[in-house]
């Protein structure tokens, strides 16, 4: 099966690299949540209820919807908050981008661990950008709003070509597909990586080291 | 395959789509509401959490889209629609968006119902949640209150999206395919965001705003309760400054600034003696209600029951017509009570002639007449101006047309004032003919003209009254000076401050 890479790209200031990238990755993983599935006997599940929430952006013209579940924000936030240190470490015009990784886990034979077959990837890439007076920044604002509202547009496209999707699982099987350590909700399995572009443009290996370390993972 | 559905699947599909159907617009609207959206995940699923979305249903909007869908399902040809439009304070609307929901022959045979459907289904419903927020729309509906409301209205069959202006773009939300058709959302919103009135009697430049303020106490809070009526499905064609706030009015929001127009309305329909032109079945008790003297109709005329249904709409051009009668009329009036033949022979005791009485006043420009009104003439700015032969009393439709003209007044083509006598009864009102600049000749630039009057002779406001900060802004003058000192003072330290900004 081929993995569908999906790449969105945004120039924002640094104070709204945070809220920017919130707000798409909890656009994707809102599309990309169930509830909690219940098995009942003969392989059939009910499945529960996902709730949503308007978030709006402070620094940003913009409001995003996301899954009500704070467990799963926490994750994100996690995630994010790592990727906007890394940014403001490497410098004042940084490039990076932040990866969002659907995937399934294929259970091999021992010794072999599992592998991590992704199925989709979402790379965000951001571009910071430093301004100079509070008008630009205000205009920035509103345009970065604009943008962030195509790239929804974006995502809800690509999302609704509905292409490939992993079958359902089986009670066995479910966490080899959805990710079951949240209470309230059910992603499908999904991992955030990220990688930052010195202004040399050349990458740091971050990623690289992670990517390498979950393959060989035990 | 057998491409026929089994009778369940067919039932099955049925239902989705029917449910999938309120949903949307439920999200539609709620997202138009004007507030931030919460529901909250649920882990065990309950039987009524449709697509296993936590999406609220709000009785009305529900009850408004069965109505719309009148028992049929969207489908190949019956799209299912709903419009978003702004409507202003003045009573300016103007349509933003429109959300289709549409069904077209591009069947997918092999799909299955009860599972790739729903869920796609499901997925489109959370796209339709994201894109709810993105398109221009949201933004406006987030701030609006006061000055103006967001409004929904649902209707099934074609799409219609003349009302958007030019140039209006389309986003898609999504498709489903099933085994009958697929299943298409999308929205096609207005960029084009100038500010178009198309009330009627307004062929030109929208009148400039009135802020209701000046007249009555705010109308939000008074209102809110008000809103949130069943739907008002006007035909296409149809344009209302009005309709819409009456009695099958259903706004998206919880706020509520209904009133203005009708209180604008109200206080010019005081002047006017209703029994201008007949149909406006004002009433003396209902004119009770909103005509005091301080205008604070408040929300009293807008009780969105349009009792009368039709002639509530602002249609000027019937001469017929009341002008003013507008949903505020709706409390004001009672019953079909033709004042026309009471015409100038109000007693005294009328509230409308009391207040008449009370604001008349002699001044500028003031003609006399007791010439019907003809909505024909109405919009002829500065008419007063004009030869004679146009009347401008006519164009007044605050200046009650008498039924028989028993005081003939001698029409003025002058500026200068005259003596208004009366009737007896209602006098020239100022306003027409003061014809305050880039004021039309209709309804709406009484207002103008009637803050003017009131200017002159302004009662005690009771807006004004309430509010403390005109007795604090009254302080807060006094104390400028000392302030002024003191900031000179410190003026040194005023300009390391900014330096240190640069």
């Amino acid at each position: 099966m081929n993995c569908r890479s999906e790449v969105l790209e945004v120039t924002v200031e640094a104070r709204q690299v945070e809220e920017a990238m919130l707000a798409l990755l909890h656009t994707i993983l809102l599309h990309r949540s169930s509830g909690k599935f219940h098995y009942k006997k003969e392989g059939t599940y009910s499945i529960g209820t996902v709730g949503t929430l308007d978030i709006d952006c402070d620094f940003i013209d913009f409001t995003f919807v996301r899954v009500s579940s704070e467990e799963l924000d926490r994750g994100i936030r996690r995630a994010v908050s790592e990727f906007k240190d890394a940014l403001s470490i490497s410098g004042s015009d940084g490039m990076g981008q932040i990866s969002l990784e659907f995937y399934q886990k294929k259970k091999s034979r021992w010794p072999f661990s599992d592998e991590c077959i992704p199925w989709e990837v979402w790379s965000i890439k951001v571009n910071v950008v430093n301004l100079a007076n509070e008008q630009e920044r205000q205009i920035c604002r509103e345009k970065v709003g604009e943008k962030l509202g195509e790239k929804v547009i974006n995502v809800v496209e690509v999302i609704n070509r509905h292409e490939y999707l992993p079958k359902m699982p089986t009670q066995s099987e479910v966490d080899n597909v959805f990710d079951t350590s949240l209470k309230d909700v059910q992603p499908y399995l999904y991992k955030i990586t990220y990688q930052i572009t010195d202004t040399l443009g050349t990458s740091v290996s971050t990623t690289m080291r992670r990517l390498i370390k979950d393959t060989l993972a035990l | 395959m057998d491409s026929g559905l089994s009778p369940q699947d067919k039932k099955d599909l049925d239902k989705f789509i029917k449910f999938f159907a309120l949903k949307t617009v439920q999200v539609i609207v709620q997202a138009r509401l004007g507030e931030k959206i919460c529901t909250r995940s649920s882990s065990s699923p309950t039987g009524s959490d449709w697509f296993n979305l936590a999406i609220k249903d709000i009785p009305e909007v529900t009850h408004e889209a069965k109505k719309a869908l009148a028992g049929q399902l969207p489908g190949i040809g019956r799209s299912m629609c709903v419009e978003i439009s702004l409507k202003t304070s003045e009573g300016d609307s103007m349509e933003l968006e429109t959300w289709c929901l549409e069904m077209n022959e591009k069947c997918d045979k092999d799909i299955k119902v009860s599972y790739t459907v729903y869920n796609r289904l499901s997925v489109l419903l959370k796209s339709l949640l994201a894109i709810t927020r993105v398109t221009p729309a949201y933004k406006l509906s987030r701030k609006q209150g006061h000055d103006y409301v967001i409004l929904y209205r649902i209707y099934f069959g074609e799409v219609q999206l003349s009302g958007l202006g030019e140039g209006f773009q389309t986003v898609r939300v999504g498709v489903v395919g099933t085994p009958v058709g697929t299943i298409t959302l999308s929205c096609a919103y207005r960029i084009n965001l100038a500010f178009m009135s198309n009330r009627q009697f307004e062929r030109s430049a929208p009148i400039m705003g009135i802020i209701v303020d000046h007249f009555v106490d705010p109308p939000c809070s008074s209102q809110r309760a008000n809103m949130g009526h069943p739907c008002n499905y006007r035909a296409p064609d149809e344009e209302d400054g009005y309709a819409g706030v009456q009695d099958s009015q259903e706004v998206c929001t919880t706020s509520f600034s209904t009133s203005p127009p009708s209180q604008l309305y109200a206080s010019r329909l005081s002047y006017h003696h209703p029994a201008q032109a007949g149909a406006a079945e004002l009433c003396h008790p209902a004119a009770n209600q909103g005509l005091h003297a301080g205008k604070e109709h408040g929300g009293v005329v807008l009780v969105p029951q349009p009792p009368h249904g039709a002639d509530a709409h602002l249609t000027v051009e019937h001469a017929a017509n009341t002008p003013g009668s507008s949903g505020g009329d709706d409390g004001l009036t009672h019953s079909g009570e033709r004042r026309r033949d009471e015409g100038r022979s109000v007693s005294p005791s009328d509230p409308v002639e009391s207040l008449n009485a009370f604001t008349r006043k002699i001044g500028a420009f003031v003609n006399k007449s007791n010439t019907p009104i003809t909505a024909a003439s109405l919009d002829l700015p500065f008419a007063a101006f004009a030869p004679r032969g146009l009347d401008s009393e006519e164009n007044d439709p605050m200046v009650q047309p008498p039924d028989s003209p028993p005081c003939p007044s001698p029409l003025q083509a002058s500026l200068h004032s005259q003596g208004s006598d009366g009737s007896g009864q209602q006098d020239d009102f100022v306003m027409v003919d003061f014809r305050p600049a880039f004021s039309k000749d209709d309804l709406l630039p009484m207002d103008l003209g009637t803050f003017y009057r009131e200017f002159q002779n302004p009662p005690q406001l009771a807006s004004l009254s309430l509010h403390i900060s005109s007795q604090s802004m009254a302080d807060d003058l006094d104390s400028l000076p000392e302030k002024l000192a003191v900031y000179e003072k410190n003026i040194d330290e005023f300009d390391a401050f900014v330096d240190m900004l640069q």
